[in-house]
């Protein structure tokens, strides 16, 4: 390379896109927020499942940085999906991502380990910057990190920071805009591992160095950029007659690369004693990890999150829901009635109100694993309960979206977020939903209270309060059993390791717990929030459109005061809309499910009630109460009542037996009678294929389950 | 090192053990523990053992790492003799 193209130079851009990569607990995503602030967006790296955040920042007056942060890595070998991204995004010169600069964060106190990323980066001949990050910790300790001779070591700028005091946050962004020397020297000779596959590869791929060439004869099942078959086949070609063992230079090359390091962090470090003094990290380790206190401690922290998104939550979901329907009323109030204001209030309004309600939850939820993930404790959970939750497929941390779904599945399985291994992640989305939510808790309590007999003189024991316990016990074992048979089925994208860090102990900074927050409620808003206000239209034309003119004969046959009797104006409103819901889509889907839910005891009313149930289960109860003309919804002993007095048709016995009502129990237990969470399960995979798979999974449990139950106890 | 009657591998170490890296037994699982630093002829010490018996936590190239018994197993060690 000759010297005049060894610098890079911005000055006659006006955007400069910055990669930011780094590993693990480096502080990246710090170092970012520091950067851009409320400034950022999450979208998509094409073709993956992998978020980008993005995000952008003035570094003077006329030129802006968008900022990438890659996902964290150890290295740069393409194993997981986030390493490919973060090796395609800077391998590849032709990505649309790949960086003018890129930025690599290191952990000062943490060096040694850092700089093997570093060193690989630096190999890869492109520009690039280390941000040293946490030197107040390297201080602290009374170390100190000669930078300059760091700096002339790897042949790259260096500048110190602290990115949670945003201490050298302005030193860099000024860095940026200097020119940029490409690497001087290879920091490794890998052409000494491998001279015969990097020359062949060198010979039909313009490559910026060496080590790009060893990347892509060692990985070139793994890389996708190559995947123009054209490529691919030269590629192949010139191999051909090589035998490559990946795993013996890799090992060449990390043993090579540690040797280097070693060298260099010797050379730029004083310490002041030769024992590193983790003693904070070690005291509160033996507590948090401790055989009692531990899983004590684990069990107080799950149960103030339960708390605070099953009753904390509670308060403003109300208020949410009493603001929506001051906002439907005065709609409803200020449009002329007809079509459009009923679209607008029952259908529009009704749908975002049941998408902005979720919204304290997963505030709420994401607050405290913000903190659990900041202060390190997330990855002594996955320490302390790995090796009971490994038996069943799960992670350490899936007990946390677990519990959490006992409130509500939605933002629990955004949760799942922090489990890094991709089967483990999908898993636990997958068994969530089997939690019993507290949307069913309505449904089980009306339910109860219609077969089970409320036990006068019980004592101890209560049976209505029994029968509740078995049912969010048989949603656990339905969960951990299902997650058991997946481990079984499902193939493994990635070789799973346990191998982590576990970093040391930090205060949470409340930043990043506002900025995840924030992150969180805009994705949900946004991505999910639209598939349910979708649906939500789509349930509320179902149920208030009939085929003809069906719903004004009923209208009609009203006005006629024969028919009308001695009931009064509200019992009269009450008969209408049942008997509109009757012949509505709704109605007719309901009835036309009837000899498919017949065998588990269900009629073409409980037909009508799945299919609305089907925007939350609650709103089985406020079907029921329509279809009964029970009035107020809000009365349930009303609706009970009409129920109780229904009678089945055939043996002129109560239709609500006790092997109906367990039957219908059990269904709600199991199936996916829930429109956000299947939304929120596409929006975390990013395809509709488990959301699908999901919902027929459950809806198949639910029915040979209702089917087993009705048959035993009719 | 060369003496292979006085390896154990990483999982047989005691608390607060220290030992020094000798080889891997499983090629795959040795290059993710090479790219997390445990270098043949580093220094590791066992720090802790997880309530249930697994997985471990060791002290290694400055921080603290932790991986399961089966992991641990195939990392060869020569125990550094207490002083």
């Amino acid at each position: 390379m000759d010297s005049n193209a060894s610098f890079v130079h911005f000055s006659d851009k006006t955007t400069v896109k910055v990669a930011l990569v780094g590993n693990p607990n480096s502080g990246k995503s710090t170092l970012f927020n520091a950067l851009t602030g409320l400034n950022q967006k999450t979208g998509n790296f094409p073709g993956v499942t992998v978020d980008k955040k993005s995000g952008f920042a003035k570094l003077n007056s006329t030129i802006t940085a968008e900022f990438i942060d890659l996902p964290g890595t150890y290295s740069l070998y393409p194993k997981s999906l986030d390493e490919r991204v973060a090796f395609e995004v800077l391998c590849n010169s032709e990505n649309a991502h790949h960086p003018d600069v890129t930025v690599i964060v290191a952990d000062a106190s943490n060096l040694k380990r850092n700089l093997f990323l570093v060193s690989q980066i630096i190999d890869l001949k492109i520009p690039v910057i280390l941000a040293l990050n946490m030197m107040d910790m390297v201080e602290k300790e009374g170390d100190a990190i000669d930078v300059i001779r760091l700096s002339e070591k790897l042949g790259v700028k260096v500048v110190g920071i602290s990115a949670r005091n945003k201490e050298g946050v302005e030193e860099l962004k000024q860095a940026l805009l200097q020119p940029l020397p490409v690497p001087q020297y290879d920091f490794i000779d890998i052409h000494k591992i491998a001279p015969e596959a990097i020359d062949k590869i060198k010979s039909v791929l313009k490559v910026k160095s060496d080590f790009s060439a060893f990347q892509i004869a060692n990985n070139l099942s793994d890389i996708n950029y190559l995947h123009n078959k054209e490529m691919q086949i030269k590629i192949t070609d010139a191999l051909n007659t090589l035998i490559i063992d990946k795993n013996k230079l890799q090992s060449l090359e990390s043993v090579e690369r540690y040797k280097t390091i070693n060298r260099i962090v010797e050379e730029c470090i004083t310490r002041k004693s030769a024992i590193k003094t983790q003693s904070f990290t070690q005291k509160l380790d033996s507590v948090l990890t401790h055989r009692i206190w531990g899983y004590a401690i684990f069990l107080v922290v799950l149960f103030l999150i339960f708390q605070a998104i099953f009753f904390l939550a509670a308060f403003p979901m109300e208020w949410i829901e009493s603001l929506f329907i001051s906002i439907s009323e005065i709609t409803a109030n200020v449009l002329p009635q007809g079509e459009l204001s009923n679209l607008l209030v029952n259908g529009i309004i009704a749908g975002l109100s049941g998408v902005v309600v979720f919204v304290p939850q997963i505030a709420l939820l994401f607050a405290f694993i913000a903190i659990l993930e900041d202060t390190g404790y997330m990855a002594r959970v996955s320490f302390i309960m790995d090796k009971l939750m490994r038996r069943f497929g799960l992670n350490g941390r899936s007990v946390i979206p677990l519990i959490s779904g006992v409130a509500c599945a939605v933002p629990a399985i955004m949760s799942a977020r922090t489990i890094s291994s991709w089967k483990e992640r999908i898993i636990t989305i997958f068994v969530t939903p089997l939690m019993s939510c507290s949307a069913r808790l309505p449904v089980y309590t009306l339910l109860i209270s219609l077969v089970v007999p409320q036990d006068k003189n019980s004592g101890f024991f209560n049976y209505q309060g029994l029968i509740l316990m078995a049912l969010y016990l048989i949603g656990f074992i339905a969960a951990i059993g299902s997650a058991w048979v997946m481990k079984w089925i499902l193939k493994a994208k990635e070789k799973s390791y346990f191998i982590m860090e576990l970093p040391v102990y930090r205060t949470p900074q409340w930043r990043t717990v506002g900025l995840t927050i924030y992150d969180k409620v805009k994705l949900f808003l946004f991505d999910a929030g639209k598939i349910i206000v979708a649906i939500s239209i789509i349930l509320w034309f179902l149920s208030s459109h009939a085929p003809g003119n069906k719903f004004d004969e009923i209208e009609k046959k009203y006005q006629d005061y024969s028919f009308r009797g001695d009931l009064n104006q509200d019992e009269i409103a009450a008969k209408i809309s049942s008997e509109k819901l009757e012949v509505s889509y709704a109605g007719m889907l309901g009835k036309s499910i009837e000899p498919a839910i017949k065998p588990l005891g269900f009629d073409w009313k409980i037909g009508i009630s799945l299919v609305t149930s089907f925007a939350a289960r609650e709103v089985f109860v406020g079907t029921m109460a329509t279809i009964y003309s029970a009035g107020n919804t809000d009365n349930t002993q009303s609706i009970r009542e009409k129920m109780q007095a229904e009678k089945d048709p055939e043996t002129g016995k109560p239709k609500y037996s006790i092997a109906v009502g367990f039957s219908l129990m059990i269904f709600y237990a199991f199936a996916m009678q829930c429109m956000s969470t299947l939304a929120v399960v596409y929006r975390e995979t990013k395809s509709w294929k488990w959301p699908t798979v999901q919902f027929f999974f459950m809806g198949a449990l639910a029915y040979v389950s209702s089917f087993i139950v009705y048959q035993l106890l009719k | 090192m060369s003496n292979t009657k006085a390896l154990k591998n990483l999982a047989q170490l005691k608390i607060g053990q220290s030992a020094i890296i000798d080889s891997f037994t499983d090629k795959q699982m040795a290059l993710k523990l090479l790219e997390m630093g445990c270098t043949p002829g580093e220094i590791v010490k066992l720090d802790r053992i997880a309530p249930l018996g697994d997985p471990i936590a060791i002290s290694v190239a400055g921080y603290l790492l932790s991986l399961r018994i089966a992991e641990a197993s195939t990392v060869l060690v020569s125990p550094i003799p207490a002083v």
